[in-house]
């Protein structure tokens, strides 16, 4: 142990303020570091859908006790949260089969869902399009307001003792070390990195494993239209669109925000960095909407941002020890489930921390995974 | 989406932006003029349905006019990250606008700076008021009180008296020695002096006074009752209008997009009005508020330099140094005083648009974080008004500007993308 801390937190995205506040509540020494503000970047960027998700038994694993933690917990009235639930939309019978599949996987699992037809649907949401075939309704997803959530958890961690240092930027993690841009060196019996995009340069790029590329997102959001959409609405074929191979996609994702605004995504586009916002990714993301809100094109958009997802090959996050660096865990990688997955991945890091049972199977997310080895394991 | 090409666009038809185009095209340059009213003028030039357009404003129009420069109103800038092709829209969609050289000359907003009864209805810019006299507000025989700093308090005080107004007092927060100094400097430039003391003739009978500045409205009855902070103590007034505007910010937000570099509010420029971008100027209160005749002299320099006239652009440069000067001078005389960083309540609102109360802002550390945890300046003006007050009260700079400039409906949005019909 150091005089210093017993555990540095680099980054103060979503991601670290959840590890910060774990580790604090756990009696770790917390400092964390974070090179701009808190909660500035991806967590700003991006839409706080807190959701499950069945891509994966791992997926769903980490999504599951995620949206659990985010539900038992309390959050003050900044957090905007909003039980309002997702609806998967079907366009047409094949995708209704495959919301049928879904609702009897997921209630094997335990998850509340609802079996939505088209009347069901229209009922449930008027501005959908007629000619849609149905729906599932997943009761207990969730809307929230990522920094404000940040915020929140690091005052937590504040509150068990945890210092947070805004504008101050590492440079490089070792074992147990962390250099800043300023050149302080600090060292800690743990460093946990929680730095999203940043994560394989400040690790000094492995050449084997811990590859994270940008998705680039763009979303837009509209004046205030209350009760234009109720629950947050993504059609069937997003998971293809989101996971799927090709360079550039779209993919219909509405939902309602406590102050009445439309928050509309979603766009994807794999190792683009330049933030601006392109015309032909916006055009193709709103007609996709239209597709489903046909009078969505009335609405007033104030807003147009872009943000960059921290992406993974197998799109399942980093969580875990570095295997030649046993002081440092890395958190990172979340792509678009950061905000629902922040609790889980930070209870994961504390399990790990303290060397206790985890909650959740370590292996599917180690950093030296193979992916092939565990389909099959 | 229908296209729009010339060699220089002007964004704004404000004196800088129609003397720029002015000049081009006299220099045989293809220029096109946008502006977001119907009407060229801008602000100081802003056509009155009473009174017409300015004189001066109608010699600098026809200039450009014959010398060929196309107008095209109402256009306003959507979206700008390529300077040679900018999205605007106007009554019949978007419309991209393809250019070889751009000059910005994107004008100036009030400042406005919060105090408890600010968003009560009667209390509104000074620019605001008389440019909504302009456009035909009957302000006859209404009683009007305003406040804040800078000569647009004396030049709209005269303005609305002539239409009929009841003026029944001006508060300046600048010190009076600071503005008596400023005027005895005006000693050197006959034709400011003479405007300036045109207007003193105008308001006649006006109380003004100095070291003052507005603490609190409230509505009474059908009236609003305003109280100001004067070197006599408090004063109040009962009043149909409260005009209170501390001064103006240069409009930056396509210069921002395109990614020029702006400095203490302004974008900076060069000798020729060139902006760090290539092929991008800048003029008039965009690059700092200094009046009309500097903001004609920025124009004819962009003009001339936008034709290669380097050597003619070189000499029209040192007029508008001179010129700048007196900017310079405006802004030592009205810097805004200490005073007014504490006129807001804990309960006063800073964002009009999300209505969040000062206090809520006490544990952001800049505009970002006021944005992602109070969601100030997340409402339609995206950050246009409280930006500059913040910019004054906390010293934050604003966050960075995103499209669109002006709200768009989610099918003009998506029409920014259409290829060109021709």
């Amino acid at each position: 142990m150091t005089d210093v801390a017993d555990a540095i937190v680099v980054g103060a995205g979503i991601v670290g303020a959840a590890c910060a506040d774990a580790l604090a509540q756990d009696g770790w020494r917390v400092r964390v570091l974070e090179r701009a503000r808190p909660g500035g970047r991806a967590t700003a960027a991006g839409m706080g859908h807190v959701l499950v998700l069945d891509d994966s038994e791992a997926q769903f694993a980490l999504t599951r006790l995620g949206r659990d933690l985010w539900r038992a917990r309390d959050w003050p009235p900044s957090v905007e949260r909003d039980d309002c639930g997702t609806i998967w939309v079907a366009a047409d019978d094949a995708e209704f089969d495959a919301a049928r599949g879904k609702s009897e996987w997921y209630a094997a699992r335990g998850v509340r869902t609802g079996l939505l037809d088209a009347r069901a649907l229209r009922d449930a949401e008027p501005e959908l399009h007629e000619g849609l075939r149905g729906g599932l309704h997943i009761a207990d997803d969730l809307v929230v307001h990522p920094p404000t959530a940040t915020a929140h958890l690091l005052a937590c961690a504040r509150a068990h003792g945890a210092l947070v240092e805004p504008l101050r930027s590492v440079r490089v993690v070792g074992d147990g070390n962390v250099e800043l841009d300023d050149d302080t060196r600090l060292s800690a019996a743990l460093v946990v990195v929680a730095a999203g995009l940043d994560t394989p340069r400040l690790l000094g790029h492995r050449p084997d494993a811990l590859r994270i590329r940008a998705k680039k997102g763009h979303l837009v959001i509209s004046d205030r239209a209350p009760g234009f959409v109720r629950h947050q609405l993504v059609e069937l074929g997003y998971l293809k669109s989101a996971h799927g191979g090709t360079a550039r996609s779209v993919a219909f994702n509405a939902q309602p925000r406590r102050s009445g605004q439309l928050l509309l995504g979603s766009s994807r586009q794999v190792d683009v960095v330049e933030p601006r916002v392109e015309h032909d990714m916006l055009a193709a993301m709103i007609a996709r909407a239209m597709r489903f809100l046909p009078r969505i094109g009335s609405l007033p958009g104030l807003r147009v941002w872009t943000g960059l997802r921290p992406s993974t090959d197998d799109n399942l996050p980093f969580i875990g020890r570095l295997p030649d660096a046993p002081r440092t865990i890395v958190a990172a990688g979340h792509e678009g489930l950061g905000i629902t997955t922040s609790l889980s991945t930070a209870k994961l890091v504390a399990d790990l921390a303290a060397d206790r049972t985890p909650c959740i199977d370590p292996r599917w997310f180690a950093c030296d995974r193979s992916t092939a080895e565990l389909a099959h394991g | 989406m229908d296209e729009l090409d010339c060699e220089v666009l002007v964004v704004g038809a404000g004196p800088a932006g129609v003397a720029a185009a002015a000049t081009a095209a006299e220099c045989g340059r293809d220029v096109l003029v946008v502006d977001d009213n119907r009407h060229p003028g801008g602000q100081i030039w802003r056509r009155s349905v009473a009174t017409g357009t300015p004189s001066i404003a109608e010699r600098w129009l026809g200039r450009a006019q014959s010398a060929g420069a196309r107008f095209a109103f109402p256009l306003r800038i959507a979206d700008a990250h390529d300077p040679t092709r900018l999205v605007a829209v106007g009554d019949d969609g978007p419309i991209a606008l393809r250019c070889e050289q751009l000059v910005l000359a994107l004008g100036a907003s009030e400042r406005f700076l919060p105090f408890p009864g600010w968003t009560i209805p009667g209390v509104c810019g000074v620019g605001g008021l008389q440019a909504l006299v302009k456009q035909g507000l009957a302000i006859r025989g209404q009683r009007v009180a305003i406040a804040g700093s800078g000569p647009l308090l004396l030049a709209v005080a005269a303005s609305l008296r002539e239409h009929g107004a009841c003026v029944l007092g001006i508060f300046e927060q600048a010190p009076r020695s600071r503005v008596r100094r400023f005027g005895l400097g005006l000693l050197a430039r006959p034709g400011k002096l003479a405007h300036g003391l045109g207007l003193l003739n105008r308001l006649r009978g006006v109380p003004r006074h100095h070291d003052a500045w507005p603490t609190r409205v409230e509505v009474r009855g059908s009236s609003l009752r305003a109280t100001f902070r004067t070197t006599h103590g408090e004063r109040t007034l009962d009043v149909d209008w409260l005009a209170a505007g501390f001064g103006l910010v240069p409009n930056v937000d396509v210069a921002a997009l395109l990614g020029c570099r702006i400095e203490d509010e302004r974008v900076v420029v060069d000798e020729f009005t060139r902006t760090t971008i290539p092929d991008v100027f800048a003029v008039g209160e965009t690059i700092g508020i200094a009046g009309v005749e500097a903001a004609l002299s920025d124009g004819i320099t962009a003009g001339l330099a936008c034709a290669g006239r380097d050597a003619d652009a070189r000499r029209a440069a040192r007029a508008r140094y001179r010129e700048r000067r007196f900017g310079d001078a405006l802004a030592r005389t009205y810097a805004l005083r200490d005073e007014l960083r504490a006129l807001a309540a804990p309960d006063t609102v800073i964002c009009r648009c999300e209505d969040t109360p000062i206090a809520d802002l006490a544990h952001c550390a800049d505009a970002r974080e006021a944005k992602l945890l109070a969601r100030c300046g997340m409402g339609p003006c995206q950050g246009r008004v409280c930006g500059p007050a913040l910019a004054f009260l906390r010293g934050w700079s604003r966050d960075s500007v995103r499209p669109p400039l002006v709200p768009l409906t989610f099918s003009e949005l998506s029409a920014l993308d259409e290829p060109p019909c021709r």
